[in-house]
């Protein structure tokens, strides 16, 4: 397996790995296909879909009626008869159609048909940010899906993770939900031409530190990443992990960090309350003795639905500053309260998206 | 459809009675078994009991190839024995045995045979609809002409995933059979309380699906009705869509009947139980041909509960098997 700090292949945008990945796939294995609202248009899912409807056909590529319901059984169906759909859907909010298939059918057949079935499926779903994606198309409602056995949940944050954990979920046996953030769609990174897989439950150390463990899921990571940058100028040095996989989650790879660090940071790019976060701070103090735990603390979505006003939708989520400002506070308890200056802040935000769609 | 054999559609041959007869004794008397054994505490699962709906379930799969797939209800029993299902893995599945078709994890509401192509049932209402679409969708692409079937009562034509899959495989002229059983009552509710049109057939042909209703039970006309749309389905016509009126003679769920409940009469279950397709059926056979089938079958019942009753419990180490398919 390569790594994405060999630098290997070209620079290639995260949207750009999700269509090769699957491209490559379909090419692969004539058993996968793609379905989902929109998987056909002329936008393809933001690109994420584009050129695979000519290259592989109507049989393989097609539009969905409005009916997610139906549409989750009608994959979990064909998954069960051997098939490998991939199911498209252009807000992480629309799963809330699907959940009775995915909880009630997907995530427990293999179990309450004892072995005698699996649902080799991909679930796909965007999470939206900015320019009013408000109340119904911003939600990370990954921990939804995590509360359950039987489904596998994976959110990778960099185009070169886009690519192999998306190989890695259409080779699965299992049903995977696959967690995408739109801000992320035209990041890029270096991403191998040939196929690869980023096997699940194995956590990154993106950056090395000393004085704090910071653990970014999904955009988070970019966030962390970033406020990683600002606390190096005040002298700390974060440790910055992107678990990848929810589920499984390679929760000793963190334990291991915090054990060195004393200290944990967990930013979610969603609520808190029973989250992913939470998950990750519980099976971490499970783990650790209370004197190897210095601070703990997460942060992520405000408890208030998502507002579309940017005066308050910028307070709604952690950013560089809140995130930098946080890891001082842990790392240096005695100091005042410290935050980066203004322009600085600035500069490390992440670039806004701009609308309509 | 040549005459001869739409002459045998109408005029069943004595094997044609006797094959059907005895996949009609076999539910009926494993399911009388199951009421036999449940006072005894060893089948700890809701069992919902489809005698009296026996017919359905024979005559549908008796209209289908092996090959063919099935996808029925948490009222499982008769589906699953009907396509061929192992009876010692039923009942050894409701004793929660290691060696039930679920290895004990599913119970009577989730009945599956996958050797059998019977997919698994599923206890929320309508779910298993979609399914089978899925499944079809599949054996168009590979050609083979083979045909699904979804069997679904009354209540999961309320669920909106019905009308959805009635659309969609509409729209990709899917080899699925849509099979509403319809026996009037959602638990204890009928359809009169529940339904703003009557017309079910109507709903099914609103999205360009051909549509028939039985009303009689009678399993003749059941099994010429699905030989006619199965054969249409499987040359390419898309799918279709079958009312069939049943009654159930058990309560809901658990053994013994309810009709001191008040929700409804025994007067409406006589009309139902002088029809009854078993008795019919039986009538109909040799006496030596009868007895030798039921021997058959009784004969084959005790061996599967005998099975049952000696085989091991799951152990520990099966709590956590197939939470993820490797």
């Amino acid at each position: 397996m390569s790594s994405p700090t060999d630098r290997k292949g070209r620079l290639l945008t995260y949207v750009g790995a999700l269509q090769e990945a699957v491209s490559q796939e379909m090419d692969r294995d004539p058993s996968v296909f793609v379905m989902g609202l929109d998987v056909v248009d002329h936008k393809g899912i933001q690109g994420s879909t584009q050129g695979l409807p000519e290259r592989f056909g109507p049989d393989r590529v097609f539009h969905t009626p409005l009916s997610e319901d139906a549409m989750a059984g009608v994959a979990i169906g064909a998954a069960m008869a051997g098939m490998r759909p991939i199911y498209v859907h252009i807000r992480m909010d629309f799963l809330m159609l699907c959940m009775n298939q995915l909880i009630n059918i997907a995530a427990k057949a293999r179990y309450m048909y004892g072995g005698q079935v699996s649902v080799p499926m991909v679930v796909r779903s965007m999470i939206g940010k900015s320019w009013g994606q408000g109340a119904q198309h911003s939600q990370g409602l990954h921990a939804m899906f995590m509360h359950v056995p039987g489904l596998k949940v994976v959110a990778p944050a960099t185009a070169y993770d886009a690519k192999g954990c998306l190989i890695a979920a259409i080779r699965d046996n299992n049903p995977v939900i696959f967690v995408e953030h739109r801000l992320l769609y035209f990041t890029d990174a270096y991403v191998p031409e040939e196929s690869y897989t980023v096997p699940f439950g194995h956590a990154r150390v993106c950056t090395p530190g000393d004085d704090i463990t910071i653990v970014g899921i999904s955009n988070m990571l970019v966030e962390a990443l970033r406020a990683r940058e600002l606390l190096t100028e005040v002298g700390i040095h974060a440790e910055v992990i992107d678990p990848i996989s929810l589920v499984p989650l390679d929760s000793e790879t963190i334990v291991r960090s915090v054990a060195r660090t004393k200290r944990l940071l967990v930013v979610d790019n969603a609520w808190t309350t029973c989250g992913a976060s939470a998950e990750i701070m519980a099976r971490v103090i499970e783990t650790l003795e209370p004197r190897e735990l210095r601070a703990i603390r997460r942060l992520g979505f405000a408890p208030s639905t998502c507002p579309t006003t940017p005066s308050l939708e910028r307070l709604f989520y952690p950013n560089p500053a809140s995130i930098a400002s946080a890891a001082h506070a842990m790392v240096r308890p005695e100091a005042d309260r410290w935050e980066p200056s203004a322009e600085t802040a600035a500069l490390a935000y992440q670039m806004n998206f701009r609308g309509p769609f | 459809m040549p005459r001869t054999s739409r002459r045998a559609a109408k005029t069943p041959s004595k094997d044609d009675i006797a094959r059907l007869y005895r996949g009609l004794f076999l539910i009926r008397r494993a399911e009388e078994e199951v009421e036999h054994v449940y006072p005894s505490d060893k089948i700890k699962s809701p069992v919902h009991l489809a005698i009296g709906q026996e017919a359905v379930s024979v005559a549908i799969c008796d209209a289908l190839r092996p090959d063919d797939v099935l996808g029925c209800t948490y009222r499982s029993h008769a589906a699953y024995l009907a396509k061929g299902g192992d009876l010692g893995a039923m009942m050894a599945e409701m004793y929660g045995k290691a060696t039930g078709c679920a290895r004990g994890k599913g119970g009577s509401m989730h009945l599956v045979d996958m050797q059998h192509l019977l997919l698994g049932a599923s206890a929320v209402v309508g779910t298993g609809i979609p399914i089978a679409a899925g499944y079809a969708i599949a054996l168009k692409r590979e050609k083979k002409r083979r045909v699904a079937v979804t069997l679904f009562g009354d209540g999961a034509t309320e669920e909106g995933c019905f009308y959805e899959t009635l659309n969609f495989a509409g729209l990709h002229k899917l080899p699925l059979l849509f099979v509403c059983e319809n026996n009037f009552y959602s638990i204890h509710t009928h359809i009169s309380k529940r339904w703003s049109n009557l017309d079910v057939c109507g709903r099914a042909r609103a999205f360009g699906v051909p549509a028939k209703q039985i009303v009689d039970g009678d399993i003749f006309k059941i099994r010429a009705a699905a030989a006619a749309a199965v054969d249409r389905i499987r040359r390419g016509g898309g799918p279709e869509f079958l009312e069939i009126h049943t009654y159930r003679w058990r309560q809901h769920v658990g053994p013994g009947g309810d009709y001191d409940a008040g929700y409804r009469s025994e007067r409406e279950a006589r009309k139902w139980m002088k029809s009854d397709q078993v008795a019919r059926l039986a009538a109909m056979l040799a006496s030596a041909t009868r007895v030798r089938i039921e021997d058959e079958v009784n004969a084959k019942i005790s061996e599967a509960i005998a099975f049952a009753e000696s085989s091991p419990f799951p152990g520990p180490e099966d709590l956590l098997a197939d939470v993820f398919a490797d």
